[in-house]
């Protein structure tokens, strides 16, 4: 019995058409959805430009970066952007003074010495921490954190970047403990039977072997950690205060370029006016200094997904 | 249309090395049963398909060169070869699976009679191939829907819609397989609830559901115990005078068992074909003699 | 400190090794400190929140609007706006995410083109959700003239957790095992017919779990909405999608003015109103409530179809 099927319309060289011509259709459709991911990286270019263009004609570039008062709503505005860069900047470095020594610490011991159940039941649990909303972690940061640290620090003001880094820093735990698990699972086992034939600790096992096959991958944890203080928004607008205070203290209260976008969006400024185009211009710089660190840390990445 | 009928039974093929006889067999040969295949007059010599200087590549890699081989209608040929030989490249040659990757390419042809296309020219689409020819893969890939989804799946692709239909072809291909009566009771279970044996005949089935026009079959039980590939080679040699079978093997016994004609390949090219009897008592090439009697793996 | 070399007697060795492995034990203390630390933190996160906002934890909370008078002010227009911009997002990113998910892990060839798209999905995931604010700000709100409105937000939401979703469809996609595919395009199917027959019936489970995890963290984010220009004192409700009569489903809620939980948390906690710090406390608890649920029902959702189908 050799003829083949009595076909129906799918079967037959114009049904075969058919379903071929169907197929060009839907993967046409299926790249347009794809390229929205670029279009929606140029659409944030575009935007961040245009809107700051009309600011830089009248502030000049060095003003911007060198003038040490950001008083854009002012009679008498200026608008050096150092007070909002320092403000982002003291407020990371606390953050990360909390979340990396406490998430390397995590991941190493999750990855090195943890018994498989308990790795189980806390990555999903550590995860969580990430999952909370940031505008609760500001509220957390405003009336739990800051009277704690209030008693240690006489003195201390309501507002201050010390409690909303100290927070961030718990925030962002999560991530980095997970790339940087992520990049010790990578090292293979037989790097780590080598040092252990040799009658080493698991600890020093951990340190000098682990840890330094995985540096790259680490490294990138702190990169794209960085970003993600950097970037954070809510927490600072609730705790930091919103005053542009260019100071390297963290018991002072301060805003981040974040913090002061929040701020002009609350109120009511007219499309157009140059207090509005000030949020780009502040916008344009967090994205410079974002998109650094995030080339940074996935170029990182990328390497040591390969090296192994 | 061209139809060879010669009376020789050793197919005569363009390009072949000549004899090469070693005389003096000093070497044991294995104990290989009685073939069928190996009456002497091979009556039907209509060829199902040639492939005349097939040539292929994996991006820089020259995996298969110069390759001409003959495939009788309604035979079952084996290729055979030890590892990295190219025999399952050159299957997958034959329904155009080698496009799904990137970076190969395609030289010569293979022709498919009676309407003589070139199953691996650019112009000819591979979805057009594969609905013409079938093929079971090494290990059983039955899909996770029910037994009779998994044979209907070639059919309601092409485009048949009669349920009463559906259900006739499912049962007949089913009972070609030999699993009719043992899953006849339990169409709605899934695939993968048979045993390993089984579901390779489930894959048998749907390949067999669409009456292709070549079955290849890709080492189809190396995965599988002895008794499910008893059953198997059984069926195998019930196909024939049904469908044009091509199978790769790394069992000499099995292509040795199963096979009207054997090819033996080795690094990408064809060393020796013939029937199967012939060359497995008599082979012409010293490489294939040092094969089969295990000088290499 | 002596390294302890060749010819060592036993209780040398002894006397190292143990030394040594103190270090360890002493590890895996602060490990396991630090860890149960960072959970501690959440657990009395939550504690807190449920504390201080319990006056307010009532049913009287969830259905008042927002009034000058914390006792009366609630989160009634908070939360059906929060419903209705998850409505939105989910509905534009999940088409979108799932079709960009299958362009790439099904029919991309390996090009310039799927480089840059994939870079692009990498890139997105670490830009500062502020940035999407200023974005929608500049293209929605004012080019697309959709103005301050619920689809503003909607959309602004799903661009924020498209990576999310693409990432999340693209791991299931690749779950799909390849002998699965083969045998499908061996029986003669197109890469569309092989898709949406085996691979995206199968990959449903994961495609959910992504689509939960988006939402969980779309349901949280504050500053893009601020920057929108979400206001907080809105006291009516936006017409409802559904109507009693024909054609029974009114878009025009996606054009009205909208609030959200977690702006509405962040104003009352900016307010230095005790008594409203009462009622950021008890929305903070309800919006936490939620993610925790959310990503729970996630967890379970793949729990749930992992056991399903066993290749």
């Amino acid at each position: 019995m050799t003829e083949q099927i009595a076909l129906s319309s799918s079967g037959t060289p114009a049904g075969l058409r058919f379903r071929k011509a169907r197929d060009r259709v839907v993967e046409g459709g299926l790249l347009v959805a794809a390229l929205v991911a670029v279009f929606t990286t140029i659409a944030i270019v575009i935007v961040l430009v245009t809107e700051s263009l009309p600011f830089f004609r009248v502030v000049s570039l060095a003003d911007f970066l060198t003038d040490t008062m950001w008083t854009p709503l002012f009679a008498e505005a200026r608008y050096g952007i150092l007070p909002l860069v320092a403000g982002t900047l003291v407020t990371t470095l606390v953050a990360l003074a909390v979340a990396i020594p406490a998430g390397t610490i995590i991941a190493i011991y999750l990855s090195e010495f943890a018994p498989y159940r308990i790795r189980e039941t806390i990555k999903p649990s550590l995860e969580l921490l990430g999952a909370v909303p940031t505008v609760v972690y500001g509220y957390f940061a405003l009336l739990v954190v800051t009277p704690m640290l209030q008693k240690l620090i006489p003195g201390l003001p309501g507002f201050n970047m010390l409690s909303a880094g100290l927070v961030i820093g718990i925030m962002i735990i999560p991530y980095v403990a997970s790339v940087s698990e992520d990049a010790m699972r990578a090292v293979p086992n037989y790097m780590r039977e080598g040092s252990y034939a040799m009658g080493a600790t698991r600890f020093q096992t951990a340190t000098r072997v682990v840890v330094p096959g995985a540096l790259s991958g680490i490294a990138a944890a702190f990169i794209l950690g960085i970003s993600r203080a950097v970037g954070e928004t809510m927490v600072v607008a609730i705790a930091a205060g919103l005053q542009p205070n260019l100071t390297w203290d963290p018991t002072e209260p301060a805003a981040t370029i974040t913090a002061f976008i929040v701020q002009v969006s609350l109120g009511d400024l007219p499309h157009g006016s140059i207090g509005y185009q000030s949020i780009f211009a502040a916008g344009l710089v967090l994205m410079l200094m974002t998109l650094v660190f995030n080339i940074a840390g996935f170029s990182l990445t990328r390497r040591f997904r390969e090296a192994y | 249309m061209q139809i060879e009928s010669s009376t020789t039974d050793s197919p005569a093929l363009p390009g072949a090395p000549p004899h090469a006889h070693d005389g003096g067999l000093a070497t044991p040969r294995p104990s290989v049963e009685v073939m069928r295949g190996s009456a002497p007059a091979d009556k039907n010599l209509v060829v199902k398909s040639r492939a005349e200087g097939l040539t292929f590549y994996y991006g820089q890699v020259k995996a298969l060169n110069d390759l001409n081989i003959e495939m009788r209608e309604k035979r079952v040929t084996a290729l055979i070869g030890p590892s990295g030989c190219g025999k399952t490249t050159f299957l997958r040659c034959f329904n155009r699976m080698h496009d799904l990757t990137p970076g190969t390419r395609y030289e010569g042809r293979i022709i498919l009679f009676p309407d003589s296309i070139d199953l691996v020219a650019k112009e000819v689409d591979p979805i057009e191939v594969r609905m013409r020819i079938g093929m079971v893969f090494q290990k059983p890939n039955p899909f996770p829907k029910s037994i009779f989804e998994n044979v209907a799946y070639g059919l309601r692709v092409r485009g048949l819609r009669s349920n009463a239909r559906i259900g006739e072809e499912v049962e007949r291909a089913l009972r070609r397989a030999a699993l009719w009566d043992e899953v006849k009771d339990r169409m709605e279970n899934s695939g993968l609830s048979l045993s390993g044996g089984q579901q390779q005949r489930l894959c048998i089935a749907r390949a067999l559901a669409t009456n292709p026009e070549i079955l290849l079959f890709d080492e189809p039980t190396s995965a599988l115990d002895p008794i499910a590939t008893a059953r198997i080679e059984e069926l195998i040699a019930e196909l024939r005078d049904q469908v044009t079978v091509i199978i790769v093997t790394h069992n000499m016994q099995q292509a040795a068992r199963v096979s009207d004609y054997t090819a033996f390949m080795y690094l990408g090219e064809l060393i020796e074909f013939d029937n199967t009897s012939k060359l497995f008592t008599n082979p012409s090439q010293k490489a294939t003699e040092d094969y089969i009697t295990g000088r290499y793996g | 400190m002596h390294a302890v070399t060749a010819g060592a007697s036993l209780e040398q060795i002894r006397a190292d090794v143990s030394r040594r492995k103190i270090l360890d034990q002493v590890f895996v203390m602060v490990g396991l400190l630090i860890m149960f630390s960072a959970l501690l933190v959440l657990v009395v996160l939550f504690v807190d929140l449920v504390q201080d906002g319990a006056p307010r934890l009532n049913w009287d909370f969830i259905n008042s609007f927002p009034s000058r008078k914390a006792e009366r002010a609630g989160i009634l227009s908070a939360w059906v706006g929060t419903s209705l911009i998850m409505l939105t997002t989910a509905a534009v990113s999940m088409p979108v995410g799932v079709a960009a998910a299958i362009y790439l892990e099904e029919y991309a060839p390996k090009n310039w083109l799927t480089a840059i798209i994939e870079i692009n999905v990498t890139n997105l995931a670490g830009v500062p959700s502020i940035i999407y604010g200023l974005l929608a700000l500049g293209l929605f709100v004012y080019q697309f003239n959709l103005g301050q409105s619920v689809a503003a937000a909607g959309l602004t939401l799903s661009l924020l957790i498209l990576p999310i979703v693409i990432v999340a469809t693209r791991e299931s996609l690749r779950s799909v095992p390849r002998a699965i595919r083969e045998a499908a395009y061996a029986l003669g199917a197109t890469r569309w017919e092989v898709t949406a027959h085996h691979v995206l019936p199968y990959s449903t489970g994961g495609i959910l779990t992504g689509m939960i995890i988006g939402l969980s963290r779309a349901i949280g984010e504050t500053a893009p909405l601020i920057t929108i220009g979400a206001l907080s004192f809105i006291a009516f409700l936006p017409e409802s999608p559904f109507r009693g009569e024909f054609p029974f489903i009114s878009f025009s809620w996606l054009k009205e003015s909208f609030t959200a939980m977690p702006i509405q948390m962040f104003n009352w906690v900016s307010r230095p109103d005790p008594a409203f710090q009462v009622n950021a406390a008890a929305a903070g608890a309800i919006l936490l409530g939620m993610t925790l649920l959310m990503n729970g029902i996630a967890i379970y959702v793949r729990y749930r179809f992992r056991k399903r189908i066993n290749w």
